[in-house]
């Protein structure tokens, strides 16, 4: 029974995460490469918004939100449409630093054979950035799954709440189950950093992530050559 | 009547206040290769940008092969890629090996299939001497090895015209060597050249005219046993007797 929650939390993280970079990719382009008046007008401020707002409140509003306008959303669905786009903004902001970690001369050299600059953030800009942004994705791989969690409170059988049906049904050992769902957490949370590693080393590129290293290094050749 | 490949018109450019280039003139013919020098800051970089229209200019014209692309209505993604730009500091893209870097211009620019688009940058990389490394990321590879990648990377794209902004100056000495016999040879073969650089040997023995620069003005041009021994001007003069004593 714990492990169909399990298997419940993992949907809902992984439904969540989808949705989130959905919404974090392009955010996160727009943010770096749009009108300004865009990023100043729009993006930064839903960005303020969703940092203040706790990620279960937000799921609140949907979800009655919802059926006020006449929508059935079931918590499953209004779980990931809340923290799905709460981790989008957050992913949008991995994103806009990665890009702006890729040094200008790759935008510059992209347009110099002729890419348009649509062309250069997708051939050159973005396989970079995504490179860069893997080891903060799986931090915020962590904090979704951990978050998922909430989804209990709309009534999905996740993980959470298949641990106290089992202890309501069963009597049981409140701590012992509890403990047990904690240590499912915990394995998810370690295979998954485990696998974003892996994915990683599958796209690392040789000095691509030593890239200011080589940079400093290039510097110090000028210096010494003048 | 000569080839005219590239004709500058009355280019001017500001950035804020700051008055950069000061309307500048230039021909270039087909096959022709002008080194362009002069002191720190005086446009030199500023004015190749222009050329590519990286960094338009404020006022004045540029034609290419007797078309005006300062024109309205002119697609400058296609104006690029038939201006080759190799940069001081490479700016390989670093994701991508040396292959890859040469071929993605065709494949994504020029619409060419993969499969002759790899024959042809393989043939951009024998010119540079760099066959073997193909398969090597830039990181892989030595500052003079990356630079000459970055020329094939503009070869491949069998431009009108190279642009050279200071391609050895990032470089340590001892590699400056392989970059300029890439460059002398390109300029035998006929290719037509402008290029921003210091190096006084590599000028006189390459260069068809030098092309000297202060204050955003060509203050003199000329062939390069004319320039560096018997200048007109005196700024030119003391300039060149400055990096000539750095030798
Ligand atoms: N994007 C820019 N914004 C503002 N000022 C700029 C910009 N690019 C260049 N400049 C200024 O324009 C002037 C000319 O710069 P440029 O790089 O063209 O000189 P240069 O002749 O290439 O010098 P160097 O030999 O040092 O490379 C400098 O004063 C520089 O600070
Ligand atoms: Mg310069």
């Amino acid at each position: 029974m714990l492990l169909e929650g399990a298997a419940e939390t993992v949907r809902l993280t992984a439904l969540m995460l989808a949705l989130g970079a959905a919404v974090g990719l392009p955010f996160g382009v727009l943010h770096v490469y749009g009108p300004r008046i865009l990023r100043v007008a729009v993006l930064d401020p839903i960005v303020v918004f969703f940092r203040g707002i706790p990620s279960l409140v937000l799921m609140m509003i949907i979800y009655f939100g919802a059926s006020e306008i006449g929508l059935d959303l079931s918590g499953f669905i209004a779980s990931i449409l809340a923290i799905g786009v709460r981790s989008g903004i957050y992913q949008s902001q991995i994103v806009r630093g990665a890009i702006q970690s890729v040094g200008s001369g790759q935008m510059l050299a992209a347009r110099a054979i002729g890419m348009s600059k649509w062309r250069a953030i997708r051939f050159i800009v973005i396989p970079q950035a995504l490179r860069l942004a893997l080891p903060p994705w799986s931090n915020e791989y962590a904090g979704v799954l951990k978050e998922s969690s909430l989804a209990y409170a709309l009534g999905v059988t996740e993980l959470m709440r298949q641990g106290r049906y089992i202890v309501a049904r069963t009597f049981g050992n409140s701590l012992l189950v509890y403990t047990v769902c904690a240590a499912i957490y915990f394995v998810l949370v370690f295979l998954g950093i485990r696998l974003l590693r892996k994915v990683e080393q599958r796209f690392s590129v040789p000095g691509f992530d030593a890239a200011p290293q080589g940079r400093a290094f290039f510097g110090r050749d000028l210096e010494s050559s003048r | 009547m000569t080839d005219l490949t590239l004709r500058l018109e009355g280019i001017c450019k500001s950035f804020g206040s700051l008055s950069v280039l000061k309307d500048v003139d230039l021909d270039v013919n087909k096959g022709e290769t002008k080194v362009l020098m002069g002191p720190s800051g005086t446009g030199k970089s500023t004015l190749l940008r222009c050329i590519n229209l990286l960094d338009p200019p404020d006022t004045g014209r540029i034609w290419l092969d007797g078309r005006e692309i300062t024109a309205k209505g002119i697609n400058v993604d296609e104006v690029r890629s038939s201006i080759g730009m190799v940069f001081q500091d490479f700016n390989l893209f670093t994701h991508l090996t040396a292959l890859d870097n040469v071929r993605i211009g065709l494949v994504r620019v020029k619409g060419v299939d993969k499969k002759t688009a790899t024959d042809m940058a393989m043939e951009e990389l024998r010119r540079v001497d760099l066959a073997e490394k193909a398969a090597s990321y830039p990181a892989q590879l030595s500052g003079g090895q990356q630079q000459r990648v970055s020329i094939a990377r503009a070869l491949a794209l069998k431009p009108r015209l190279i642009l050279f902004d200071e391609p050895t100056s990032a470089l340590d000495p001892e590699l400056t060597g392989e970059v300029l016999k890439v460059m002398s040879r390109l300029a035998e073969d006929g290719m037509t050249m402008v290029i921003a650089s210091h190096e006084i040997d590599f000028a006189r023995s390459a260069a068809d005219e030098i092309v000297f620069m202060a204050d955003g003005r060509i203050v003199e041009k000329g062939p390069p046993d004319v320039m560096f021994t018997s200048p007109q001007q005196v700024r030119t003069r003391d300039f060149f007797r400055r990096i000539g004593e750095r030798h």
